[in-house]
């Protein structure tokens, strides 16, 4: 036994057998090029000389020696700052596939080290839990006996939904008889790009969404709509044709809207709607974040702040003394600014409260719907724990608040729209349109934008999901020109038409066989069933097995 | 499949006749039950008074027609008469029919000062408490009806038997208008209620094909608390409380019952002369958009007919005849059946932005078109 103090050891002492991704490098391979260690964005691995004895035994002289080889490998990091994230760049960038990240399948033990520096772990991405309740949702009433399915190839299928106030019918027809305000109503596309901030992306990833929705728009005549965040819009974008297409986000910060408000004279058109931020699927009550790393010259200047500072929102408006005060000072504030010609309406965390926002805003004339986020929403920068642990499911918050319209006659006057998961394991169409069903009017997704459009490398395994830091490997959330130069933002504008395009065609598979085509089928709740019995009751679905 | 016969004629008919048109379209027909609506009704055995309501329905035991007839004379209406049937109970697959009535009321005295508006409230909330009655007595007293100049028949079985076992082909009653409606009901459970035609407050709609998005529709309608949006044992009974909820809660043309079942895509609207108004209204009764394929054939209390297909037109059907006598089915040979001796060259098959509309005169049909104007003078 060796004594302690020759042991190399601290509290905070780990190998890479103790980290969740293990570098794993073939040195018959490797050409020491260098370029995986130049790409990794935590610096988790290096280059260095390495010597390995090589004992040497002469039998016939009867001698015994040693030689020394000294060659060149990669290691890795073992401290929690420069451990591997799994994103897997260096086998991107390897000419020769020498090297790649590999899960840890034994225990890691950098979770009992997340406390570092005196603060909690903060990361990007979802809750790392891969389970997702939505994708056990499937679709049963199939058209079968007295009407057959409709062809989805040939069929013309109706599939926009409404974001805006909608009046009762008897009172439409009575406003327009007396020549008095009509709400102002958007015909969209059901999936929304989710609100994702000029700031937590980056401009190549921005500006390449804006290009795919304008050409989804314009050429494909699908009316996606997306919304910025908390964080501002580019002024030429303000001024131009495209503000039609975006929803502008004001939160607790009010980043940004100095330049928005400045704007409005010389705005074209009118912007798709305003969303108001009361709170976020993935850190309820807490405000935006936006981390120092992030806050470069251009960001500072659209968001009137000063370069390299943290940017914490506060969990609350101002404004805010009850919900029911605030939101009705805000959504009749921001209405006003466009001549009530543009739908506001609140963004909520999932919640068991929900169901009372909700009512508030059934009463209140100009709010126009609302968003739930889920738990299972994405973030830029948010600490684990409330990305973890903190928020609502979205199918349960959606469906309860659903039925409460319902029992109230008020379903088709305030649009709820979901978030919060959509597509967290690829299952896009199929969450989004079981969530449609339980009673959503449309569905926003954020993070699974950024892994369909842009190759987001992060995942429900805590891969990657250092967006907070800025040094997003793909340069989708990065604000270091370095990084998202590697990201070509008319790529990720083809991406995003090959994303709606694709979403288009299974929208219709699962409408065809269910003999829909002429609407959403919002509340149609008579075609899903789950396995889970608990789940179908809470639900008011189909049990199936 | 459901089959769909309707005949509207200034003179009256019997019922037989139509129920042999069933007959010629059985092909595509299961048998499992047959509902009948006679509008502009005569009796042989008695001179009926126009405006007074006919209550028409099954009492299932004797005990149910006496809390009938003593839940009548509660409300105040006075018996003027009772159609007694010949029935042939062998002819009748259920066991539990103690009597089929049709019976004519005196309206109560204490309704002489309300207007029409509250008379027909009052109708309806009879024949509603009739029913609620009869659910909360096992099912034992089924009311379909409770208007003036309407008597409804709904029986499980193959409709031609159901005529000769209720002796339909004895002309002792004959109308102006008869709907009939083969197939007891697609995708619910069997149940009197759920057999076409509809009917609500003089308005009533019978329907082939299934509605998908009745779920959503039904929610809707019950969400309105109206006491009428009840039942949806059927997912057709819809199609009639919509038609009702337009013409009479919302006082649109019956024209605009199309544009809110099928409303036309928001391309079509921009181009249209109503196109703001419409797609404002497209909006406001989204909720109301049907999902066909259906073909709707519908009447109103003036003896107005209708029909009208769905957007994707999976089911369509004919209109054919001559002035004075229209015959409308859910196949030609229904209307040959009806009526033979007509041009048919001029018979029509309404497309998907149509709604034709036989008009109390008869005379003609008109073809009116979506893309059209209607007269709406207030509101566009």
């Amino acid at each position: 036994m060796v004594s302690i103090r020759s042991i190399p050891s601290t509290p905070s002492s780990l190998t890479y057998h103790d980290l969740p991704w293990i570098v794993e490098h073939r040195e018959d391979r490797c050409t020491l090029c260098g370029r995986c260690t130049s790409v990794c964005p935590t610096e988790a691995i290096y280059l260095a000389y390495r010597r390995q004895r090589m004992p040497k035994l002469d039998i016939l002289q009867k001698k015994r020696g040693n030689e020394y080889r000294t060659f060149t490998g990669i290691r890795q990091r073992t401290d929690v700052d420069h451990r591997c994230i799994g994103c897997g760049m260096c086998s991107m960038v390897c000419p020769n596939e020498a090297i790649g990240p590999q899960a840890n399948s034994n225990d890691d033990r950098v979770r009992f080290h997340n406390y570092q520096k005196g603060d909690a772990w903060k990361r990007g991405g979802r809750r790392n839990d891969r389970s997702s309740l939505l994708d056990q949702i499937s679709f049963n009433r199939i058209s079968m006996l007295t009407d057959p399915a409709l062809d989805a190839g040939r069929h013309e299928f109706h599939m926009n939904t409404l974001l805006g106030r909608v009046l009762p019918p008897e009172e439409y027809i009575r406003r327009q008889a007396a020549g008095e305000w009509i709400p102002p109503v958007r015909e969209i596309f059901p999936f929304i790009i989710g609100s994702m901030s000029f700031g937590a992306l980056s401009p190549n990833m921005w500006l390449g969404l804006l290009q795919g929705v304008a050409y989804c728009n314009e050429v494909l005549g699908i009316p996606v709509v997306m919304c910025t965040g908390e964080g501002g819009c580019p002024p030429w974008v303000l001024k131009s044709k495209f503000l039609k297409y975006i929803i502008l986000q004001i939160a607790s910060g009010y980043f940004g809207w100095d330049e928005i408000i400045r704007a409005i004279p010389e705005m074209q058109c009118d912007p798709a709607a305003i969303e108001i931020k009361y709170g976020q699927g993935a850190k309820p009550g807490d405000g935006g974040l936006l981390m120092w790393f992030k806050v470069s010259k251009l960001i500072a200047r659209l968001r009137g702040v000063p370069e390299g500072v943290d940017l914490p929102s506060p969990p609350v408006h101002q404004t805010l003394y009850s919900i029911e005060e605030s939101v009705m000072k805000m959504i009749q504030t921001m209405s006003m600014a466009w001549n009530f010609k543009v739908p506001v309406y609140p963004k909520i965390s999932g919640s068991t409260s929900a169901k009372s926002v909700l009512n508030n805003l059934v009463r209140n004339p100009y709010a126009s719907a609302l968003l739930i986020d889920g738990i299972d929403g994405g973030t830029g920068a948010a600490y684990n724990i409330s990305m973890d642990a903190t928020g609502h499911p979205i199918a349960s918050n959606v469906r309860a608040c659903y039925l409460d319209l319902v029992a109230q006659g008020k379903q088709n006057e305030i649009p709820i729209f979901a978030a919060g998961g959509i597509g967290k394991n690829g299952n896009t169409v199929q969450n989004a349109m079981a969530l449609i069903m339980l009673g959503a009017s449309g569905v926003h997704m954020g993070k699974f934008i950024m892994q369909a459009a842009a190759g987001c490398l992060g995942s429900e395994k805590n891969r990657c999901n250092v967006c907070s830091l800025g040094i997003c490997p793909k340069g989708i959330t990065s604000q270091n020109p370095k990084l998202y130069r590697r990201l070509d933002p008319d790529q990720v504008a083809q991406r995003v038409v090959d994303v709606f395009m694709g979403i288009s065609t299974e929208m219709k598979k699962v409408m065809a066989p269910l003999g829909r085509s002429q609407s959403l089928p919002i509340g149609m709740s008579d075609a899903l069933g789950i396995s889970d019995k608990d789940v179908a009751d809470l639900l008011q679905i189909k049990y199936i097995c | 499949m459901c089959r769909l016969a309707m005949k509207t004629a200034s003179e009256p008919f019997s019922p037989y006749s139509v129920i042999s048109a069933m007959e010629a379209m059985q092909e595509g027909y299961d048998g499992s039950g047959l509902g009948l609506l006679l509008r502009g009704v005569q009796f042989a055995d008695y001179k009926y008074q126009a405006g007074n309501p006919i209550l028409s329905g099954i009492a299932h035991t004797d005990a149910a027609l006496s809390r009938l007839n003593a839940f009548m004379s509660a409300q105040g209406y006075t018996l003027k008469y009772d159609h007694e049937f010949d029935v042939n109970a062998s002819l009748i697959e259920a066991k539990d029919r103690y009597k089929y009535f049709l019976r004519v009321y005196n309206i109560p005295e204490s309704f002489k000062d309300f207007s029409q508006d509250q008379i027909d409230q009052q109708l309806m909330l009879t024949r509603l408490a009739l029913r609620a009655d009869g659910e909360a007595h096992g099912n034992d007293l089924t009311a379909f009806s409770f208007w003036p100049d309407v008597a409804m028949i709904k029986e499980v079985g193959w409709p031609l038997d159901i005529g000769n076992a209720l002796g339909l082909n004895d002309n002792r009653i004959t109308s102006r208008i008869c709907m009939a409606q083969g197939r007891q009901n697609t995708n619910y459970g069997i149940n009197l209620y759920a057999c076409h035609p509809f009917f609500i407050q003089g308005i009533a709609t019978m329907t082939n094909g299934e509605n998908t998005a009745f779920v959503p529709i039904k929610e809707y309608l019950s969400g309105m608390h109206y006491p009428g949006y009840i039942g949806y044992q059927s997912d057709s009974e819809v199609f009639a409380h919509i038609l009702h909820y337009v013409v009479k809660q919302l006082k649109l043309p019956l024209e605009v019952y199309k544009h809110v079942i099928t409303p036309l895509k928001t391309n079509e609207l921009l181009s249209h002369p109503q196109g703001t108004f419409l797609k404002g209204l497209r909006d406001a009764c989204r909720r109301l958009i049907i999902d066909g394929p259906n073909c709707v054939m519908g009447t109103l209390p003036d003896e107005t007919t209708i029909m009208v297909m769905d957007t994707k037109k999976m089911r369509p059907a004919t209109i054919g005849g001559k002035p004075g006598e229209w015959a409308l089915a859910s196949e030609i040979c229904g209307v040959d059946a009806m009526v033979p001796d007509r041009d048919k060259s001029l018979d029509f098959q309404p497309m998907r932005e149509n709604t034709v509309i036989v008009t109390p005169d008869r005379q003609e049909y008109t073809i009116w078109s979506q893309f059209d104007q209607f007269p709406l003078h207030q509101a566009a």
